[in-house]
């Protein structure tokens, strides 16, 4: 049996190779490596990058979609990887946190956040810079307020906000 | 610039943003096996039957732990002050989503699956919810070994013939740490040894239960805390989960990952109590304080006693002659509070500052000279002389940076773009406190130091000060200093909670680096081939400790903007000045401190567990129900750090600066409020309802 995709886009989709509940062999394109793994259906994009391709920067914070510590990019677009099928994305270029830094120059969004101090534990942190990276890429007004409410779907505890939004308008603005 | 204070960025950026930062969870042992929790779905009564035999066979399942087949442990308290275990010995259930089976499994998701097949048949008892009518527990004490009853002398017949008086009942609700990163444990048992990784905010206190439950000797256990993803006092112990994996593990054979989901968070992890606070205070004409009650209940457990010691507040801030404080606990079907940042002086201070607000307006004086009227230079209580006090300091500049002498005082006075706008303020206060740590530390001979301590990384920047302070003794960079730590090989640390973990550890660094300078003194500045070792105990002296009151203070000055037609509530400024001692890094510092005027922010304005109050379940257990604060709803707090060089608080200078902060700022933001509408709230957190 194909597993149905049941949305529009899934026309132009090539048909899964994903049959049944049991494990499947999934390959997944993971910051531009592909990373090939045997898993059931029901395996989240978020427990495949950690538990299977071993990519445990990407975090588990609610596992509901309510706090972003997951959020990775799948085709340039930000997403919570907990609330997604890791088998739906095997046609995609995902990135995660381990894929921002070119090598071992960090993303200024990155070197932002270390200079800003846009962190405590640490924790909520890739889900926010992968966030960052993502929304700056969408082109929003680099403001204190669009930043605010931008970034509004990653969760800090520590309550790091002021300081996340000081690292994202440095690290934004043109150079 | 000096190397202590420097705004250092944290050595483990790079890690932190890159994803390369070892959480307890991101671990993966060889053939490990995957753990989850069925939690109760009732709050009071006991299990009927259990029927596993589909989760059993189902796929992947390894084992289906229930009371009928759990090993047996030790559950029993080792000391008083800890939380009672539920591990699957009995029948009885005493609070919501209380742990009554454990499915291990080859994959997480075989597990949760397995877990969803469970059926577990129950027989409900009605659960008693009611603060009202809870059984009374009277507790002997409350943290730090202080007293739940004591006056100077009584308040009563002063209070009653003052000039001025308020009188009032104040409440704050049940809340939950929910730190990002939610608890988890992998045990891994090589014979009789145990591993255990745990987000900890303390390893030995881990190692200590652990020993206890298994009834194995401490030494048969390391537990290693690499970074943990936030606590805020709910990693302070060993709860059910960590021995439950470790039960698991030794059945199976096999290391167990346990990974508390976050409606888990809600269960068996700890909690901020709810109080109900009656708090009256009277005055003279002119503002004097004369008399003050603080009388106090919150809730506990039916098998725990946890007190919030919000009677803290009031007994150690203002100069007040007559002063009655009692604390008392009622019993009900939940399961066991315990510290969240700052107990007892951010649910005691809400109280006792929005009640100086409202005296201020009963006296029709400044909310800011009411305080100062009452500024005590001794600590009011026990009339010692403080290691240091800044709050004057405070006052003034947190005042002057936010403008409060603008500040037109009747309610609803001032206006902006068509929003009510109101300006509070608060103080802060929160008692400083410190435990024995040790400490080792090396210099090789390229000059490199390496500094020990089993204390953990929960955000507050340990791996980043301490090398600091050791660097500043030595006269070396801080780069020259590598910190090690998160580990029960390493010298003992105290618990990383109260503020304490600067006091204790920074105390044990600079007298180890101390010891190591003269030591190189005495070799000639030679290091020798092995390197120069130094190890210290560095005891908290009771009777030294006793000599002054060691307190931290502060400031807080809050704006809001009310809608007056959708009643809602921005805090559009925060300013707040701190008594903190010495600071060690401008930068972690900075962060600390608005975090906590975050936290008091959410205290004032989202953050409550709801309980059904017929089934004694909660009903918001997600982050979508439970309100915490996203970027959009705060400010930009600006924070200053008063400078202050204290040199007889602990060697390392310090006065606590990780929860002074969210003391009183809830406050704050609750006179905002009043002074926007004409509504004052005493129940938290403000919601829309309450402006009704």
């Amino acid at each position: 049996m194909t597993v149905p995709l049941g949305s529009a886009a899934a026309a132009q989709a090539p048909e899964l190779s994903v049959s049944g509940p049991q494990a499947n062999s999934v390959t997944l394109t993971i910051n531009g490596a592909a990373h090939r793994m045997t898993i059931e259906p029901r395996v989240t994009l978020l427990d495949a990058i950690r538990d299977h391709a071993g990519l445990t920067g990407t975090k588990k914070g609610c596992d509901q979609g309510t706090c972003g510590a997951c959020t990775v990019m799948v085709n340039g677009r930000r997403i919570d990887s907990c609330l997604t099928l890791a088998v739906m994305h095997q046609e995609d270029a995902i990135t995660t946190i381990e894929g921002i830094a070119n090598g071992e120059k960090l993303h200024p969004v990155q070197a932002a956040f270390i200079e800003y101090d846009g962190f405590q534990c640490g924790f909520c942190t890739p889900g926010q810079i992968v966030s960052a990276v993502a929304m700056l890429a969408e082109g929003h007004a680099l403001d204190d307020q669009t930043v605010r409410t931008q970034m509004s779907g990653n969760i800090c505890r520590c309550g790091c906000y002021p300081h996340i939004v000081e690292a994202i308008l440095a690290a934004g603005k043109p150079a | 610039m000096p190397i202590v204070g420097a705004a250092r960025s944290r050595v483990d950026g790079r890690d932190k943003v890159t994803g390369g930062a070892k959480y307890t969870c991101d671990r993966e042992l060889p053939g490990m096996l995957h753990a989850v929790v069925v939690p109760s779905t009732i709050a009071y009564g006991r299990v009927l039957s259990i029927d596993d035999r589909d989760a059993r066979v189902a796929t992947g399942v390894v084992l289906v732990m229930t009371h009928a087949n759990a090993p047996r442990v030790n559950e029993n308290k080792s000391s008083p002050q800890d939380a009672k275990l539920f591990l699957l010995q009995n029948d009885a259930v005493e609070f919501d989503r209380q742990p009554v089976a454990l499915v291990v499994a080859r994959t997480f998701e075989q597990a949760v699956h397995g877990a969803d097949l469970v059926r577990v048949v129950y027989e409900t008892r009605a659960p008693q919810m009611d603060l009202d009518a809870g059984e009374v527990a009277t507790p002997a004490q409350t943290a730090g070994n202080q007293p739940a009853a004591h006056r100077r002398p009584a308040a009563q017949p002063a209070l009653a013939s003052a000039h001025a008086q308020v009188d009032a009942i104040y409440r704050t609700p049940t809340e939950h740490h929910n730190p990002m990163e939610t608890h988890g444990t992998i045990a891994a048992w090589d014979g009789d040894r145990l591993t255990l990784y745990d987000s900890t905010q303390w390893a030995f206190g881990v190692r200590t239960r652990l020993a206890h439950v298994l009834s194995i000797d401490p030494s048969a256990i390391r537990v290693i805390a690499p970074f943990v993803g936030g606590a805020f006092g709910s990693k302070g112990t060993a709860w059910s989960h960590v021995p439950l994996a470790a039960m698991a593990a030794r059945a199976t054979g096999k290391p167990v990952k346990l990974l508390v989901t976050r409606p888990q968070m809600f269960g068996w992890v700890g909690h901020r109590p709810q109080t109900e606070q009656h708090f009256a205070a009277g005055a003279s004409a002119d503002g004097t304080l004369v008399a003050m009650i603080h009388e106090v209940r919150n809730e506990t457990s039916l098998s725990d006693e946890f007190v919030e010691p919000c009677a803290v507040f009031s007994r150690d801030l203002y100069a007040v002659p007559h002063y009655t404080m009692h604390q008392e606990l009622r019993r009900l079907a939940i399961s066991k509070p315990t510290y969240q940042r700052a107990p007892g002086e951010s649910t005691g201070g809400f109280a006792v500052e929005s009640a100086m607000d409202e005296l201020a307006y009963e006296l029709g004086i400044d909310p800011l000279a009411l305080r100062l009227r009452n500024y005590s230079e001794v600590n009011p209580d026990n009339g010692k002389e403080y290691t240091s006090k800044k709050l004057r300091e405070c006052y003034t500049q947190a005042a002057d940076r936010f403008g409060w002498s603008k500040r037109t005082a009747p309610p609803r006075s001032m206006q902006r773009n068509g929003m009510l706008v109101g300006w509070g303020m608060a103080t802060a206060s929160r008692g400083t406190h410190r435990g024995d740590s040790d400490a080792r530390i090396t210099m090789y001979p390229d000059g490199s130091v390496v500094l020990a301590v089993g204390t953990i990384e929960q955000g507050t920047g340990s791996p980043t000060v301490y090398p600091q302070l050791a660097a500043a003794v030595l006269g070396i960079s801080p780069d020259r200093v590598r910190f090690e730590w998160g580990d029960t090989n390493l010298p003992t640390a105290p618990l990383a909670a109260g503020s304490q973990t600067a006091a204790s550890i920074g105390s044990a660094t600079v007298l180890a680096a101390e010891q190591l300078r003269d030591r190189l003194v005495l070799l000639g500045g030679n290091v020798p081939p092995e390197g120069i070792t130094i190890e210290v105990n560095a005891k908290v002296d009771e009777a030294e400790e006793g000599r002054y009151a060691q307190q931290a203070f502060g400031a807080h000055f809050a704006a809001v903007e009310v809608d007056p037609d959708l009643l809602h509530i921005r805090v559009t400024r925060f300013v707040g000045a701190y008594d903190v001692g010495r600071v060690l890094n401008a930068k972690t510092a900075g962060s600390q401190l608005v975090g906590a005027v975050v936290w008091g922010i959410s205290m004032a304005l989202y953050e409550q567990t709801r309980f059904d109050r017929r089934t004694g379940r909660i009903m918001n257990a997600t982050l979508a129900d439970y309100l915490v604060p996203t970027n959009a709803d705060i400010p930009n707090p600006e924070v200053i750090a008063v400078e202050d060089d204290d040199q007889r608080v602990n060697p390392a200078g310090v006065r606590g600066m990780g929860e002074v902060a969210m003391c009183g700022s809830a406050a704050a933001v609750a006179n905002a409020v009043y002074h926007a509408t004409g509504i004052r709230v005493r129940e938290l957190p403000i919601t829309v309802e309450a402006l009704l």
